[in-house]
């Protein structure tokens, strides 16, 4: 009868252990808990941390944050099966129309005051929240984009910023002194490389051609061979990759576009100028660096004067997937001026709500100022691109960057991507 | 007299080669082994060294610069990850899934190889195949249904998911490795054993557990390393309704902020990482360093 | 945390205890069957657990891709073989479809090779503890951490500039230009770095298993050979490597599987970009990055159906040992 004194062994340790722990289980008291999602982790995580610490204080509740770069896999993954958390990052907003379309995300103008929320934020970020006239995403942070960056002991160009892209080209080339070269570029970013790239083509876009065509472009209704397209990456490949250092550093995988500003504050300098987006001033060789003094920027001058005042930007798009009322309240309290500041105050981040003024600089301020004061924003267009578009638009930078003598048969490539990738 | 000289230089002919070749040979094996393992070590001692230096000087000059001085060596990069104060109950979090999740599929998959090695039933092979074909199921797919059945029973984001889980995922190798090792146990032992009147099930575990200790002291190992360094499977099960329990991967993957900011971190976090795994290597080597060649010539 | 403890060591001490609890019940169950069905009947039930987990955890999820293959963009709304006329017909197919079978080839190559090598080497050498340990270590780093060893090994700087990557450092104490590794991609050089990476981390495991293989080698045997003249190589040849075959085959089987599967090393390095993508990487894009299900369903059964000429090896190699044994 072995198996008999099995199981007395066995059931004789289940129940010490059931017992001991009965003894010392511990009572989990206190308020209830709003679980997060997002991308962001590092410093960004703290400031964040940080941002929800007085709700916390206030309400007695707990955020639960998981950061993780995989957005993508966990929500595509949790729309699908049910299991999400109560608030999340959205990667974009062609996702959040996905999600809103599966019923997973719940509209917002019941949690928020619309209104308070209209008047504090540029009503391109609000009309991008926005899905079938229902706010369903509400953005809690923004960046400028296309900023060009100086190192002023190489040349100040505070006083007088060239205001169209012919002085740029002749004022670059007059100020390089003992430079390596014109522009610093570097597309790498790990599985979204090419990027800043794509950066590059929409401001050129937006500015050559016009926010008409910049939206129709985006949304897949003019071609990626059409003349004005086509003409924003001749641009780009004759005014910049030719005066860029070494192309194949340019679109290295191991090269990451964060260090990309590096060489402006080497001696001698390994370049001039540097075009990259407000938050550049939190990573790589910035971060130890002073604003003002070791580094500046100037706006992205106009290419065609008639489409002159147009600003692309970014931003960290929020939405709710459970309304308990915990998360609702969290929310209401994500998208007011105080909360936003306690990050600006951090660092390298811009506000969405135009009242948040707590800028630790000038330079943030002078960002601040542009997003605010734009005659026309507009959101980056390949996070508006349909996911595969996106993806396509990114190899094809690097393809094009590492070849300039491909472009047309990349152009040409991307046309075919376009007449799929866009759901009917 | 001409019959003599042949036959006394015959043996010394014949010694004296193959001692040469064998005293090669040993040297042989002692270069070849010192290369490979010069070569397997360098990477992670770039790692090392480079954990150990300023993210300014990483990015302008090779980590072999630091080895002379001035070495510009500093421990500011372990500090910074250790007063994270997520990583210490990442690491408990991390043991909590991976010890029992290396546990179950041995049992579970130690009954399922000796069905398979030594009881014979219709079908067995290809239902053996079946299941080692099973390893090539990519685990994304599985993700949406099980996630599903979970949350629909209410249990998404405990430890319980990702135990089982890990069981399920680790079945089709743990069930390959002890099958091929229980299977080449000598036969005789478990026909003189059933001639005795032994039951299968004593013949399991008086016989083909205790003799199958190498494969299961190597499943264990590599069970234990595959949980312990996952972090998608952990993510997707318990990262939606209960980050507190997301193991030490996920914090150290976070050490990074979006936009790829922060990654020197990685480095002294993987060496963090790594010590638990290895000292489990440690402790389990001895049961199956038996050698290949029997243990023969060791110079 | 305590009854995190509480329930833990439930699970450590209790699971494992109904599970035997479970095996003895069986024979108690079988008891009541007639004698001659018992031996028919028994195996089944020791499969059980297994089968059970399989079939929630694997199983039923497969089936479910197979199924949502036929299926489009949009879950429920079936296009039939669409979505494999998609893949084939798609220039990047062609080679995605060359670099999965490179990957097949020649990861299994340098890491079943290697591992086999250094398991009898090691074996020879009174330090096998040490070279076992050093070989074995990168297996216990995670993708994350080998992502960033293998990016300082790789790291490029512009012709001119001191280096910061391992292997361009040699190169240029050679006096050699710097290389920019993984945009090589003529004769799919950077597809092979790549490979190399992985192979680093999985040499470990085959030696591992190959250490631990059944020895039904008596050293009787061996000494026997030795004596008889036979060199070291002879005797490896003749004597062990046959007897090593069953796990070579494991080991080989089971790294073919992983190197079909392999998307993390090319996810990290490179994303798939000059010419580095692989079927599974494909597959991951584009059903979590791109959210098409369709397309990605289709792609998983691919690399399902890649590998039945393997299963069809291991059958015969399972009929040839049982007609031996």
């Amino acid at each position: 009868m072995k198996q008999f004194k099995w199981a007395r062994r066995v059931s004789l340790v289940l129940a010490a252990v059931s017992l001991v722990g009965a003894g010392c289980s511990s009572n989990q008291g206190g308020g209830k808990s709003v679980t997060v999602i997002g991308t962001w982790g590092g410093d960004e995580q703290k400031a964040f941390l940080a941002m929800v610490k007085p709700w916390e204080d206030q309400t007695g509740n707990k955020v639960k944050y998981t950061g993780t770069r995989d957005i993508n896999t966990v929500l595509t993954t949790g729309v699908a099966s049910g299991v999400l958390p109560d608030l999340a990052g959205l990667p974009g907003p062609g996702q959040m129309a996905e999600f809103v379309k599966a019923g997973a995300l719940k509209p917002l103008d019941a949690v928020l005051d619309v209104a308070t929320y209209k008047s504090e934020t540029a009503p391109a970020l609000v009309a991008l929240g926005t899905v079938d006239g229902k706010l369903s995403g509400v953005f809690i942070k923004a960046a400028v984009k296309g900023l060009i960056w100086y190192n002023p002991t190489l040349h100040d160009y505070s006083a007088a910023p060239p205001k169209t892209w012919d002085e740029l080209k002749s004022q670059g080339a007059t100020n390089k002194g003992n430079a390596a070269a014109i522009w610093c570029l570097r597309l790498g970013s790990g599985a979204a490389s090419g990027w800043p790239g794509t950066d590059w083509i929409e401001d050129l876009v937006l500015r050559q051609a016009g926010p008409d065509v910049y939206n129709s472009w985006w949304a897949g209704k003019t071609k990626w061979t059409s003349a004005e397209i086509k003409a924003a990456f001749q641009t780009y490949l004759t005014d910049v990759v030719a005066n860029i250092k070494d192309k194949t550093e340019a679109v290295d995988p191991t090269k990451d576009f964060s260090g990309g500003g590096d060489p402006l504050f080497t001696s001698p300098p390994g370049c001039e100028l540097f075009h990259q987006a407000s938050f550049i001033t939190g990573l790589g060789a910035f971060k130890g660096k002073k604003a003002g003094t070791d580094y500046n920027f100037f706006p992205f001058p106009d290419v065609n004067a008639q489409f002159s005042g147009s600003v692309e930007g970014a931003g960290d798009l929020f939405g709710m997937f459970h309304d308990t009322e915990e998360a609702k309240s969290l929310m209401k309290y994500l998208v007011t001026a105080p909360a936003q500041d306690i990050w600006v105050k951090a660092g390298g981040a811009l506000s969405a709500n135009k009242n948040a003024k707590s800028y630790p600089d000038d330079i943030s301020k002078r960002s601040a100022e542009l997003l605010a004061s734009a005659k026309n924003f507009v959101f980056d267009a390949s996070d508006l691109m349909p996911k595969a578009m996106n993806d396509a638009f990114w190899t094809a930078m690097l393809k094009v960057t590492k070849d300039p003598s491909s472009l047309d048969a990349v152009l040409a490539d991307l046309d075919k991507t376009q007449t799929t990738a866009y759901a009917p | 007299m001409t019959a003599a000289p042949t036959i006394v230089q015959l043996p010394a002919e014949r010694a004296s080669p193959s001692r040469l070749r064998r005293t090669a040979g040993r040297y042989g094996v002692h270069v070849v082994l010192a290369l490979l393992m010069l070569v397997w070590l360098l990477p992670t001692i770039g790692l090392l060294v480079n954990s150990l230096r300023s993210s300014g000087d990483i990015a302008t000059s090779g980590w072999w610069t630091s080895l002379f001085p001035p070495t510009g060596l500093t421990l500011d990069s372990y500090a910074n990850v250790l007063s994270e104060t997520d990583i210490p109950s990442g690491f408990i979090n991390s043991l909590f899934i991976t010890i029992p999740a290396t546990i179950i599929p041995i049992f579970v998959a130690a009954f399922a190889a000796y069905a398979f090695s030594w009881m014979n039933f219709p079908g067995r092979n290809l239902l053996f195949v079946a299941v080692v074909g099973l390893l090539v199921v990519p685990l994304q797919t599985t993700f949406i249904p099980i996630l599903q059945a979970f949350g629909s029973i209410g249990i998404a984001g405990s430890f319980l998911t990702v135990w089982l889980a890990h069981t399920g995922y680790g079945l089709p190798f743990a069930i390959y490795l002890l099958r091929n090792f229980m299977g080449s146990l000598p036969k005789e032992v478990f026909e003189s054993a059933y001639i005795d009147g032994a039951s299968p099930v004593t013949a399991f575990f008086r016989l083909a557990l205790p003799m199958t200790i190498p494969a299961i002291a190597a499943l264990a190992i590599f069970q234990f390393l595959f949980i312990w360094n996952d972090l998608l499977v952990a993510l997707i099960y318990l990262g939606a309704t209960r980050p507190e329990n997301l193991p030490m991967t996920v914090q150290i993957a976070n050490l990074v902020n979006s936009q790829g900011g922060g990654w020197e971190l990685l480095g002294p976090a993987a060496f963090i990482s790594m010590a638990l795994p290895l000292a489990v290597f440690f402790a389990l080597q001895r049961y199956f360093v038996r050698g290949i060649t029997g243990g023969a010539v060791k110079g | 945390m305590d009854d995190r403890v509480v329930t833990a060591l439930a699970v450590v001490i209790g699971v494992p205890a109904v599970l035997v609890g479970y095996i003895y019940l069986t024979e108690v169950v079988l008891r009541l069957a007639p004698d001659q069905r018992r031996s028919a009947i028994r195996p089944w039930l020791w499969l059980l657990p297994a089968l059970g987990f399989l079939f929630f955890f694997l199983i039923f999820p497969t089936i479910l891709t197979i199924l949502r293959s036929f299926q489009g963009a949009v879950a429920g709304a079936w296009v039939g073989l669409e979505n494999y006329a998609w893949f084939f017909g798609s220039p990047d197919a062609l080679v995605a479809l060359r670099n999965s079978l490179v990957w097949v080839v020649f990861l299994t190559l340098f890491t079943v090779g290697l591992g086999l090598l250094i398991a009898v080497l090691v074996d020879r050498v009174r330090y096998e503890s040490v070279a076992k340990s050093v070989i074995f270590v990168p297996l216990a780093i995670s993708m994350t951490a080998a992502g960033v060893i293998w990016r300082f090994m790789f790291d490029y700087q512009s012709p001119g500039s001191a280096q910061t990557g391992t292997l361009n450092g040699i190169l240029s104490a050679f006096g050699a230009g710097p290389i920019s590794w993984l945009q090589v991609d003529t004769l799919g050089l950077n597809t092979i770095f790549l490979i190399i990476v992985m192979a680093w981390m999985w040499t470990g495991f085959a030696m591992v298993i190959l250490s631990a293989a059944p020895k039904g080698i008596s050293a009787e045997l061996l000494e026997a050979a030795r004596v008889d003249g036979a060199n070291e190589w002879q005797v490896f040849r003749g004597i062990v490597f046959p007897l090593l075959l069953p796990t070579i085959a494991v080991v080989s089987t089971t790294v073919v599987i992983t190197a079909l599967k392999a998307f993390d090393i090319i996810y990290v390095m490179t994303n798939g970009n000059f010419g580095t993508q692989v079927i599974a990487s494909q597959m991951i894009k584009e059903s979590f990055t791109f959210g098409n299900f369709g397309h990605g369903s289709a792609l998983a059964v691919i690399l399902l159906l890649a590998i039945i000429p393997i299963m069809g090896l291991n059958i015969n190699r399972f009929r040839a040992q049982e007609a031996l044994r």
